[in-house]
């Protein structure tokens, strides 16, 4: 793992997550495991933030949400899917309710496992995801700046 | 008059951990309706009990909600082994109780934190954290899991703690109470969070019971309301006072949840003096066949569990009544009328929790 | 450990003459529960004091309406729409009714009677055939 230029933030949606990763993503940024020291701050506001960090499979009220988050979020934007659930479903992938996970709604690209998934994965995904924040920046740098979408 | 605007609250915001999304009506700076919106998280968790027997379901009911995740297992456990007739050791008993326990204080440190945070005070919401830790590591030591921890299974526990690993447990909340007294210092002497929460969010007695409050809440309004006093599991054996105030503000909802935190501490130190050796499980045989409602009194509240069989394998129906479900109509009626900028206070120290509310 | 609990079994129009008395008594409301059966719907409405639970059950065909008590318990309303959204039940006059939008669910009324499978309980051995070790016989050669 190389060193960043950049602080990225972290933007937290529970998409029908039990709570579990929930509570995990707040501790791994606290002081015992501390995800701050690389400089990373959790944000409430999408327009700050560079990663999204996604719990929880989704639903057919919260994929809105998430969908909307997601589009305020400026480019170039790294979604982590955190969690067994935001992953594949886990136990409740056949209920009634469950789309499954979140990429089938957002194109997902770190995924952290684990029900419930442990600090020490949760601040290794981040960094994974920090990583591919860098190389959409040198992509972005080589290829100029896409035009906005419409 | 003053015009009235509606302003939405949630469901992504930066206070709640969870979704919940509130449509307040506000004339200048005052709420005069909330109109709650949920099914942000609904999975339908319920209709699994189709899909999975009443042996697997356990795992289910452990993801109900991560907070409280072992009281849900337990819960279930209760009423599918009251319908079967199942004994459960006293020793699986004790350990559930000790566990329950556990689950308690590290779900209240957690509020006591994200309540911090709430009113601004970002070094107590880290240290409040902090002190989570420990709670977190008993957890792990002693079933593997931080937050879902699986321990419980119908007919007993799944693990036994033996006797070196008891007295470290005791030794090791003993190391944590002066800590969590330093803590509690803050919340109840800082002029700066007194001055934020005393007299915010006001419910009398009477609006309590008669909207159906339970947990800490009711017990804030001087409701004299807990469900440990039923004498479900090893509480029977155990010497349970329920922590009452009357201020009813959210000031005296802090207190109660620090308050229980330290009788917390006691009585895990308690059951660990008292808990008899013995199995850990029996064998269970056979299927439910016939309906129970557990009630079990969880961080934020009365639970109830009810299981309804027909003799398969697989349960007929089975639902959870969770006790933010419960007190949605209280947080109702104490929005209305209060600061827009108290809302974010007001609703923490409900201390909601939408995945179990939703299920 | 078990706590007794009694289920009184009440008609439809008791309901709310009932829910009111209680009300009169102290009684809290703690919850309505609902379970799909075969070919109806089994309400139990529960109430509390003092660590005393009471319990009533209504069973209600599909197209049947019941009287809200929202009126008498004003913290019944979110379990009647609950009960709306999710079993399709027709409650009449909720104090806030929210008309369907409370869960808004992928398939509609999920709990209704057609969308919830009945687990089928098992059904006493039939009394093993003489012929059988020559029936398995036959199957063993078929395969």
């Amino acid at each position: 793992m190389g060193w960043f230029k950049r602080s990225p933030w972290v933007l937290h949606y529970n998409a029908t997550s039990c709570n579990g990763c929930d509570i995990e993503v707040i501790v791994s940024l606290t002081p015992l495991y501390d995800l701050e020291r690389f400089g990373i701050i959790n944000t409430g506001n999408p327009k700050h933030a560079d990663i999204l960090a996604v719990t929880g499979s989704v639903n057919e009220k919260s994929r809105q949400v998430l969908l909307n988050l997601y589009e305020q979020m400026p480019n170039p934007k790294v979604v982590v899917a955190v969690g067994l659930c935001a992953t594949s479903g886990c136990v409740f992938q056949d209920c009634y309710n469950v789309l499954g996970g979140v990429d089938k709604v957002l194109p997902v690209d770190v995924y952290v496992p684990g029900c419930a998934a442990r600090p020490e994965s949760i601040i290794d995904g981040i960094l994974k995801a920090c990583e591919i924040l860098e190389e959409k920046y040198s992509q972005r740098k080589k290829t100029g700046y896409p035009a906005a979408k419409e | 008059m003053a015009q009235k605007n509606t302003i939405p609250f949630g469901p992504q915001h930066p206070v709640l951990p969870e979704p919940i999304h509130f449509d307040l009506v506000t004339e200048d700076e005052r709420v005069v309706d909330a109109i709650p919106s949920i099914s942000y998280v609904h999975r339908g968790l319920e209709s699994l009990v189709e899909k999975r027997d009443f042996i697997d379901f356990v795992h289910v009911a452990d993801r109900i909600c991560g907070l409280c995740s072992f009281m849900h297992s337990m819960g279930y456990c209760q009423a599918v082994e009251e319908i079967m007739g199942v004994e459960v050791p006293l020793r699986a008993q004790f350990l559930r109780t000790i566990w329950a326990e556990l689950s308690r204080i590290h779900s209240h440190i957690f509020w006591l934190g994200v309540a911090a945070d709430a009113f601004g005070f970002e070094s107590l919401f880290m240290q409040a954290l902090r002190l989570r830790e420990p709670v977190l590591d008993i957890f792990e030591e002693t079933t593997g899991g931080r937050v879902i921890l699986g321990a419980s299974k119908v007919g007993g526990v799944r693990r036994d703690i033996d006797a070196d690993s008891l007295s470290g447990i005791s030794k090791r909340l003993a190391h944590l109470r002066p800590q969590l007294e330093e803590l509690s210092n803050v919340f109840i002497n800082d002029y700066s969070v007194k001055h934020r929460l005393s007299g915010v969010g006001y419910l009398s007695k009477e609006d309590a019971y008669t909207l159906g409050c339970v947990g800490p809440m009711a017990r804030a309004s001087g409701l004299d309301m807990d469900m440990r006093a039923i004498g479900y599991s090893a509480y029977k054996y155990l010497d349970v006072q329920p922590m009452i105030e009357t201020d009813g503000d959210c000031y005296a909802r802090c207190l109660v949840r620090i308050r229980e935190n330290f009788h917390s501490i006691d009585l895990i130190r308690e059951a660990i003096g008292k808990i008899p050796e013995g199995p850990i499980e029996v064998k269970v045989k056979g299927a439910p066949n016939g309906e129970y409602m557990s009630r079990i009194e969880q961080p934020r509240g009365e639970v109830i569990h009810y299981a309804k069989g027909n003799g398969s394998r697989f349960l007929q129906r089975f639902r959870v009544r969770v006790p933010t479900f419960s007190n949605i109509p209280a947080m109702i009626k104490i929005l209305k009328g209060s600061e827009i900028a108290d809302v974010p206070n007001i609703i923490l120290t409900l201390d909601p929790c939408i995945s179990c509310t939703e299920r | 450990m078990s706590e007794p609990q009694h289920i009184t079994l009440i008609d439809k129009d008791q309901l709310v003459g009932i829910s009111a008395e209680l009300f009169a008594e102290g009684y809290r409301f703690v919850q309505v529960g609902c379970a799909t059966l075969e070919n109806s719907y089994e309400l139990t409405y529960c109430y509390d004091k003092a660590y005393h639970l009471r319990n009533f059950r209504i069973t209600l065909l599909p197209d049947e309406e019941i009287p809200s008590i929202s009126v008498i318990y004003p913290n019944a309303f979110l379990y009647e729409n609950e009960l709306h959204d999710l079993f399709g039940l027709n409650v009449r006059n909720i104090s806030i009714d929210y008309n369907g939008t409370l869960y808004r669910t992928a398939i509609k009324t999920p709990f209704s009677i057609e969308n919830v499978k009945q687990p089928v309980p098992p059904q006493p051995k039939p009394e093993v055939v003489k012929e059988h070790p020559e029936s398995v016989k036959e199957k063993t050669e078929e395969l």
